[in-house]
């Protein structure tokens, strides 16, 4: 590594008339500040993309797995006209995506103490959080839209063409930010990566707890009670009526709803973890 | 000298009054007052825990002090950090980097950070990147580099924007001699250049080679300050070190005791020093006195006061930190 001394008249400040150091900083804006935090987070991704793969794998394997396993029984007592495949299409990205956040990058951040370093810049304070979900969101539509290449693979294909393909990502990216919220509040709550590797754990009554595998109306007892109180549940049906059925105003305004709620509440804790971690109390 | 009591101008870069913090209920730092001057190196000593980083973290916005009010190249703490923010550096305990970017990157988003354009960015990244001399390993992801390296690219960070004030808390802690004695040209040379440089520091010589001027810091509390030289002269008496075998030790505390130049005699391990009004005049008086008492002298110095003996003045106990001890030379003779 080269570490070689340089003549210090070639590298010294600049000092004003008065022969002071002026500081050369001035406020970046917000916008400079939210993306200069995402271009840095989405630039880990890259680099690390083996934190990505497992999430990518999940979704592609459940989905193949469950449409070889289920498809035949699922057809034998379901409504003629079914398409299980696209059916599950929706479960298939909901596992690849949940639980997708840069939370424990913002963990190694604190415990490093480079979140301090950003701290003692002038950058907005929310800009920290704000960023990283902006890397979220990117990634998140890049899982989506891979696994439903797998499902395209598979002969699926959207009823509601490519403006409801549109809109179908955008459900997706919507649900990524909106659990994504959980991990944060811990993230930034803890500062530990054991309770953010455990937050994960929320992903089990979400994703299982729901329509994930078979429809509502072949449910029954109390799985078919509790599926009625999971978002996801909304949030798959709003995707398969995207993608299976059409503009189902109702069906789609329900799963926005629903997500959306639990957006408010996730990006509400997070932003109040985010208010205490750079508290100067 | 002044002591850290007495009245503080109202201008200059780092001025703190009565500043104080509690972490439930305990005291880390104690009604401090600082006044540094601009273009000043101030160094701030003290051992580990004293309260120097607690300091650092309160005057660089990342505590918000429970007392007392400071401010920050002009612009008040409490009432205005945004300001202060943008007029510091700051390369705080420990190498705080993400090792998962290049240094260019590091250094490129702390010029976003600051507002830089794009053409600034790219003159003052060259530019630190020269001063701190990392050279074409700039490229490089962060997790290749030495823990020297580390530190150099951790200060190159904090000068990006061109700070008014920049901060440094120990700097040189756990760098082999070879690397700090770089990063104390570097801090020189930003100090030449105007850059008033609030250093924190547990290494004696380092406070004694850099800093302008030195506070010391003990469970929270300025005990004394003022230049090197000041605070050594203070003392106003040479050192006498002697080392003697380890049985005999309490034997030669008690015979130089009765030496009527010496006073503080003490012993640490096989060593027992004292101090004297003229170590070259006593020395053979002291000698003498160990001979007849049938104590064994492996080695006999005399030397000029250090921090270190300005530390044990003040405090009564001797400076504890996992450093080289100073390194003034000195004058005796070995048995």
């Amino acid at each position: 590594m080269t570490t070689a001394m340089t003549n210090p008249m070639t590298t010294r400040p600049s000092p004003d008339d008065s022969g002071r150091v002026r500081t050369l900083a001035q406020p970046a804006g917000f916008g400079q500040d939210v993306t200069s935090v995402a271009a840095r987070a989405l630039r880990q991704i890259l680099r690390d993309p083996e934190a990505v793969i497992p999430s990518l794998f999940v979704g592609v394997f459940f989905y193949a797995v469950q449409v070889g396993v289920l498809q035949d029984l699922v057809m034998a007592s379901s409504p003629a006209g079914l398409d299980f495949k696209a059916f599950l299409l929706p479960m298939g990205i909901v596992f690849a995506i949940t639980g997708v956040s840069r939370a424990a990058a913002l963990v190694t951040d604190i415990q490093s103490g480079y979140f301090d370093r950003l701290l003692v810049t002038p950058i907005r304070r929310t800009a920290l959080l704000l960023g990283l979900m902006i890397a979220d969101l990117v990634l998140v539509l890049v899982l989506a839209s891979l696994v439903s290449v797998a499902g395209l693979l598979f002969g699926v294909r959207f009823v509601t063409g490519p403006l409801g393909f549109i809109s179908f990502l955008a459900l997706c990216a919507l649900w990524g930010l909106a659990f994504a919220g959980f991990p944060y509040a811990v993230a930034l709550r803890t500062g530990n990566p054991a309770a953010v590797n455990a937050s994960f754990l929320l992903f089990m009554p979400f994703a299982f707890l729901s329509t994930a595998f078979v429809p509502r109306d072949a449910m029954t007892g109390w799985m078919a009670e509790i599926v009625q109180y999971n978002p996801v549940t909304y949030l798959l049906e709003a995707l398969r009526a995207l993608l299976m059925v059409g503009w189902d105003g109702p069906v789609l305004a329900q799963g926005i709803g629903a997500v959306g709620a639990v957006f408010v509440v996730t990006l509400t804790l997070s932003a109040l973890a985010l208010r205490g971690r750079v508290s100067r109390a | 000298m002044r002591k850290p009591s007495e009245h503080q101008s109202p201008t200059g870069a780092i001025v703190a009054t009565r500043l104080g913090r509690d972490f439930g209920g305990t005291p880390a730092v104690r009604s401090l007052d600082l006044h540094v001057q601009r273009g000043e190196i101030y160094g701030f000593l003290g051992p580990n825990g004293a309260g120097k980083s607690t300091t650092v973290r309160m005057l660089c916005t990342l505590l918000a002090p429970t007392s007392g009010q400071a401010t920050v190249a002009g612009c008040d703490l409490d009432t205005d950090p945004g300001q202060v923010r943008l007029r510091i550096g700051v390369a705080l305990q420990g190498s705080s980097l993400d090792e998962s970017q290049t240094g260019r990157e590091l250094l490129r988003l702390q010029g976003r950070l600051y507002g830089l354009d794009r053409v600034t960015i790219d003159r003052r990244v060259a530019e630190v990147v020269d001063l701190v001399g990392i050279g074409e390993s700039i490229d490089d992801l962060i997790k290749t580099y030495s823990g020297g390296m580390k530190r150099r690219l951790d200060l190159a960070g904090s000068l990006v924007h061109q700070p008014d004030v920049l901060f440094l808390d120990e700097p040189t802690t756990g760098l082999d001699p070879a690397s700090r004695a770089r990063m104390w040209a570097e801090v020189r040379r930003l100090n030449d250049a105007g850059t008033t440089i609030f250093l924190t520091t547990q290494y004696l010589e380092e406070a004694d080679a850099l800093a302008d001027r030195v506070g010391i810091i003990v469970d929270g509390s300025l005990v004394v300050e003022g230049t090197p030289a000041e605070l050594k002269r203070q003392i106003g008496r040479d050192i006498v070190i002697a080392t003697v075998s380890e049985p005999q030790v309490a034997t030669a505390v008690e015979a130089l005791t009765s030496v009527p130049a010496a006073e503080d005699v003490t012993a640490h391990g096989d060593t027992v020093t004292m101090s004297v009004a003229d170590g070259a005049a006593t020395l053979l008086a002291i000698a003498t006195t160990l001979d007849r008492a049938g104590v064994s002298v492996r080695s006999l110095a005399t030397r000029t006061p250090t921090l270190d003996d300005v530390f044990l003045h003040h405090t009564g106990g001797r400076f504890e930190a996992d450093a080289p001890t100073d390194a003034t030379p000195e004058q005796g003779v070995s048995a």
